[in-house]
């Protein structure tokens, strides 16, 4: 399975790389990790007629703390985040989550940036950017502009992004030192697409739940985030009764995606197992 | 000094573990490259072909002549059916070859296949292998009109009364889910072309190059003696590369007709969806059990889903008949009824799967036990202790005979080691606590190494079984011995080499097993149905023994010995109770160059032998402890046991690895793999993503336990062992879930048991 | 059809300049224009891991990077293992201890291995576990395979 022809250029600056894709933009795709652009390509169901290789602007592969923030470049590894990038509650979820994207190889070179693009509706850092309500910073030859993840995501495998335009950077919102998170994922085998996952985190005061974030991923065409139910936490005790009810509650509330691996009735109950389930984490 | 029954690492590893193997993808290089062009749809009318302009494109009008591939089953039930080298007037697959491009490397080849415009009318297709037998379903072939390509059926004459008589009649309805072979190595062929003689070499990965060039030859009405087949190093086949494939044939003819070598290699699309099916099957299973859980009798309604054409050479009877004959596995009851057809639909071709029908007969017989024991209120180790055979040999209901076996030790030894009463208590704890642990159990014997007689009783024009082995020593004392096995991942090389050396009194090292070429080996008939090391193995140590009997009279003449006082050991030859001995290697060169001196003996050291056995039944049962996610389906396998006996194991370590082999396929079988159409005929698990071969992460520790009883069937002792692996480990993973789940009171029939099934039996949406 | 480039790839200490074209993958590339076929095609698309090779000491999918994106980095191939006539403590203990049935899966296990452990040596069982369910086998099992990292991972550490 050999990919269609297409041209290939390697930029080393980004400006460089700006510049081609105003030119190119409609007919190119840039190339970062490629670990699913490039087995798209293979399966010829993707066929850009050229690809602007970004594995050369080393400006995008840092991860800083900036202030409140997390900043983490594009191009940025999965791998990189197999230690926590900052001594917060943040980086060591961010490194719980991280070993559930696909398997070791592909962390070597897939990016964050480049899964974010992707918008695959199973894709973790999506659910991560969803629920921590991260900001994408957008460049083009002319502009930069900033747009939060909840207008970023448009639907299975599309995003606002402009064909002229390149994600740069990706700020996360660090947030309280005293907050809580949880994770949980169900696939078919070790390393294979989320039929359904939850990302969660909860500040509490004692036993009760001062304000939580609730986010559900692969049972949509995008991650979800469930703010109504977010709001029913707040006040409520941080047990298992209150965590079984409310992922019955989204359980209910949503109509999942149906595929051969799971039928919506199927992603229902799963919604119910991943939710209680990362919030149970998140409170221990 | 003896080598069978050792460890020894395998012979064929140092140039393994080197990637210095040589796969058909790597003889390859240079090759111009060969693609088809496939139908996407299910069934059709061909309303023409576009070749583009540029590029190098056959269709079936080009093959004008060439016949297509038609196996043949001696039956009158058995409906002949050809399959076309490339689609002609009509498609009956998703995936069938409708084109063939040639182009001088492979994304050449697939730029220019994306622009053959193939324009089919879609009829209706048949799909399932029920609602194909309904009235009005589509026909797939005219000359089936009811869709069934072959039917066999048997009956006793005392079971109508077994089943009047029965305390309790249980029938299951069981269906095995479509499974795919998936070897890591897809198909793929070179075929070179030798401008000076025109004889054409095909290089295949296959399991049976002698049979592949029978049929090549046959196809194309070439004399055989022109085409040489080569399997080079296998990467693995499980069955899936026993068959002859259009493909192949065409490859050849095209080498043939453009003079130059080419290259077909299969991608992992085309191996998902148009390479061979198996295990689609339904069955209606119904026992006749008496109070105390003996079996009286069993009938059975059995239909296999055999896809749109008939494999060559063993043809679709192969699932169907094999499970009318083998239905009643370990059991001793004596009545039995059964109806098993073999039913074409618009799909992928049926053929054999390590195993073939065996781990849905497996399944069917040990869920109907479990089944049995609940309603009876009997314990599921103790129904079967009642009903397994413990009397050889034991003639089946269907005639087979097993010889000498340990089915009732075997089952002892997994339940001990599981330590049932302990797990029994932690299971009602854990039930308590919310958790669902369960165990389960599945016991089976397997046939093996059976040799002609089996298959000429099936009907099949071309019957194979037997194995010749040619066997020399040069003069330096180093053996070869040529094969007409083709091992692909089994060892066989040293296994083989094993048993040699302990004929000859030499070190494996020096035996050399040549296999795969059919210029270089004896005609024989490949590597599958667990036969090689049982018949390759008994010929080459029928075929070394004459070698050791010469050896030993030029020993007794040159160590003026008396007759029969000669062992051969440690690389001598010795007179016994004396200390005088010579060499092996002096002997050898004494064959060969001082000749005249032994009257009697021939000169040279060169003999072959055949082996026809009639075949030998190993047993197993596998025992399992499994704990049930019931908010998400998941199913863990916390221990998986298996106790087998396959009689005298020539190298313990490659038995072991063909166990595990076999068991990680079959816990795949029973939780993970299904090939999965859509309603029109598509196949929709065409990557590794959608069709889910298990990781590590998914397969257990397997503990195995080796019982050993030494059968006459079989003149190494050994039994085949190569399927076991997948024929219980279904069933005994299901069963297990099956006891996990007590308390919601569930039966599960179908395989695989999905995360999402499991939770529909939860829910009580299943019938049970 | 797009015009080929000329690159030199840096595969196991030597060079070797090839002329692929953009489209050519890094396994393609090892393979037909290196002569170096040790690498296997199981899937194309980054599910198997038969193609698994070391990218500048990292385990990567050889059939999901393009030759022309390898034109600066250190490749490291199966072949590559061995020093001469002595094997790789991974390729000894696999064949010690029957890790390989076809052989097809063997060279990517064996990279994938060797370049997890060269970065962490003292990765626990469980963790060597995660590693290993990046690849497929359809032979073994996987029983042995883990078995013989295992013991080439203490042989490693020496």
């Amino acid at each position: 399975m050999k990919p269609a022809p297409f041209v290939y250029h390697r930029p080393s600056s980004v400006s460089e790389m700006l510049a081609l894709l105003e030119e190119h933009g409609d007919d190119a795709k840039v190339l970062a990790g490629g670990q699913s652009l490039v087995a798209a390509m293979n399966f010829r169901l993707a066929r850009p007629s050229m690809l602007i290789d970004a594995n050369q602007l080393a400006e995008l592969s840092a991860v800083k703390v900036d202030g409140d923030h997390l900043v983490i470049g594009a191009l940025t590894r999965h791998a990189a985040f197999h230690k926590p990038v900052v001594d917060h509650p943040i980086g060591h979820l961010l490194s719980r989550v991280v070993r559930f994207i696909a398997h070791y190889p592909i962390r070597q070179r897939g990016t964050f940036g480049g899964s974010l693009c992707h918008a695959d509706p199973a894709s973790e850092w999506c659910l991560v950017a969803t629920v921590l309500d991260a900001e994408m910073l957008i460049e083009s030859s002319s502009a930069k502009r900033r747009v939060p993840a909840r207008e970023f995501f448009k639907g299975t495998f599309t995003t606002t992004l402009k064909s002229n335009e390149l994600l740069t950077h990706i700020r996360l919102p660090l947030g309280n030192r005293a907050l809580k998170g949880g994770f949980y994922e169900f696939s078919r085998r070790a390393g294979d697409f989320a039929l359904a996952m939850a990302l969660v985190t909860l500040e509490c005061d004692g036993p009760r739940i001062k304000a939580a974030r609730l986010g559900l991923g692969g049972v949509a065409d995008r991650a979800l985030r469930l703010d109504a139910l977010e709001a029913k936490l707040v006040g409520q005790n941080a047990d298992e009764s209150t965590f079984k009810a409310i992922a019955a509650e989204a359980s209910n509330s949503i109509t999942p995606t149906s595929d051969i691996h799971g039928s919506t009735e199927y992603r229902k109950d799963l919604i119910k197992a991943v939710l209680s389930r990362a919030l149970c984490e998140a409170a221990t | 000094m003896s080598w069978v029954g050792r460890s020894l690492p395998r012979l064929e590893d140092p140039t393994l573990v080197r990637g210095a193997g040589n796969y058909v993808a790597d003889v390859a290089r240079g090759a111009a490259s060969v693609r088809f062009v496939r139908s996407p749809v299910a069934s059709g009318t061909i309303v023409g072909i576009e070749k583009p302009e540029d590029g190098i494109v056959f269709t079936a009008a080009d093959l004008d002549g060439v016949k297509g591939i038609k196996p043949i089953l001696h039956r009158p039930d058995y409906v002949p059916v050809e399959q076309p080298l490339l689609a002609r007037d009509r498609v009956v697959f998703a995936g069938q070859a409708v084109a063939v491009v040639v182009a001088d490397d492979h994304a050449a080849a697939e730029d220019v296949a994306e622009q053959v415009f193939v324009d089919i009318e879609p009829v209706d297709a048949t799909l399932d292998v029920d609602l194909a037998l309904e009235d009005g379903a589509p026909v797939v072939h005219e000359q089936a009109p009811g869709n069934v390509l072959v039917e066999g059926k048997v009956r006793t004459a005392g079971l109508d009364s077994a089943l009047e008589q029965a305390t309790a009649k249980i029938t299951i309805e069981v269906r095995s889910r479509r499974q795919a072979a998936m070897p890591l190595e897809t198909r793929g062929g070179v075929a070179q072309y030798d401008r000076v003689t025109g004889r054409v070499t095909l290089f295949a990965s296959v399991q049976m190059p002698h049979m592949l060039r029978t049929g090549i030859a046959d196809v194309l009405g070439i004399a055989e003696a022109d085409l040489r087949v080569v399997a080079p190093d296998v990467g693995g086949g499980f069955g899936q590369k026993m068959s002859l494939f259009p493909e192949y044939v065409i490859l050849v003819w095209l080498a043939k007709r453009l003079k130059r070598d080419l290259a077909w290699i299969e991608d992992r699309r085309e191996n998902l969806m148009a390479s061979t099916h198996s295990r689609d099957q339904a069955f209606t299973v119904t026992g006749a059990f008496a109070s105390d859980g003996k079996l009286l009798g069993v009938e059975a309604d059995m239909r296999s889903n055999v896809g749109a054409f008939s494999c060559y050479p063993v043809t679709c009877g192969v699932e169907p008949l094999m499970a009318l004959a083998e239905l009643p596995g370990p059991y001793a009851f004596k009545e039995y009824g059964a109806r098993s057809r073999g039913v074409t639909t618009n799909t992928c071709m049926m053929a054999p799967y390590r195993g073939v029908s065996r781990p849905t007969l497996t399944f069917s017989m040990e869920r109907l036990m479990d089944a049995a024991a609940r309603r009876l209120g009997i314990d599921p180790v103790e129904i079967r202790r009642r009903n397994l055979v413990d009397t050889f040999p034991h003639r089946s209901p269907t005639g087979l005979v097993y010889d000498e076996g340990s089915y009732r030790a075997t089952m002892e030894a997994a339940v001990a080691a599981i330590d049932l009463p302990a797990f029994r208590e932690r299971q009602s704890k854990e039930w308590e606590r919310g958790r669902y642990l369960g165990f389960g159990l599945s016991v089976f014997n397997e046939r093996t190494g059976y040799g002609t007689p089996a298959y000429a009783a099936r009907g099949m024009e071309i019957v194979p079984g037997y194995e010749i082995v040619d066997c020399s020593m040069d003069p330096s004392g180093h053996v070869n011995v040529r094969i007409g096995s083709s091992p692909h991942g089994q060892g066989l090389k040293t296994s083989l080499a094993q048993l040699v050396a302990d004929e000859l009194g030499v070190i494996p090292q020096n035996v050399r097993i040549i296999a795969g070429d059919t210029d270089a080996t004896p005609y024989g008939w490949g590597t599958f149905a667990s036969r090689s090391l049982v018949i390759g193995g008994g010929a080459c140590k029928l075929a070394a023994a004459k070698i050791a009997v010469k050896l030993k009279a030029i020993a007794t003449t040159l160590l003026e010995s008396e007759a029969d006082n000669i062992d051969l050991d440690d690389g001598l030859a010795k007179v016994r109770n004396s200390n005088k001995s010579m060499p092996i290697p002096e002997l050898a060169r004494a064959a060969y160059h001082q000749s005249h001196k032994f009257a009697g003996v021939s000169p040279g050291l060169h003999e072959n032998a055949v082996y026809d056995p009639a075949g030998t039944f190993s047993n197993a049962c596998h025992a399992s402890i499994v704990e049930v996610d019931i908010g998400t389906g998941r199913v863990k396998i916390e221990r998986f046991v298996v106790a087998e006996d396959a009689g005298i194991l020539v190298n313990p370590m490659i038995v072991d690895g063909q166990i595990c082999g076999g068991v990680a396929q079959g816990i795949a079988n029973a939780l993970y793999e299904e090939i999965v159409y859509d309603e029109v005929g598509n196949c929709l698990t065409t990557s590794l993503a959608d069709f889910l071969p298990p990781t590590i992460s998914e397969i257990p520790t397997i503990e195995i336990l080796h019982g050993c009883t030494l059968s006459d069937a079989t003149i190494t002792k050994a039994k085949g062992v190569g399927e076991g692996g997948l024929i219980g480990a279904p069933a005994c993973v299901i069963n297990a879930i099956v006891d996990a789940l007590t308390p919601f009171g569930i039966e599960i029939f179908e395989m695989p048991a999905t995360p999402q099934r499991i939770l529909d039996h939860i829910r009580g949406k299943r019938k049970t | 059809m797009t015009d080929k480039v000329s690159i030199v790839l840096q595969v196991n200490g030597s060079s070797y300049p090839v002329s692929v074209e953009p489209r050519r993958s890094l396994a393609d590339a090892l393979r037909e224009d290196c002569g170096l076929t040790g690498t296997h095609l199981g899937c194309e698309h980054g599910v198997c891991g038969a193609c698994t090779v070391l990218v500048d000491g990292k385990p990567v999918r050889a059939c999901l990077m393009f030759a022309v994106q390898a034109s600066d980095v250190e490749i490291r191939t199966v072949e590559g293992l061995a020093k001469g006539d002595e094997l790789h403590p991974l390729q000894k203990q696999f064949w010690e201890n029957h890790g390989l049935q076809c052989g097809f899966c063997t060279p990517g296990f064996l990279m994938l291995a060797a370049g997890a452990l060269e970065a962490d040596p003292d990765m626990t069982e469980d963790e060597l576990r995660e590693v290993l369910s990046s690849n497929l086998c359809r032979c073994t099992g996987y029983q042995n395979i883990i078995k013989a990292v295992k013991l080439a991972a203490a042989e490693m550490r020496k």
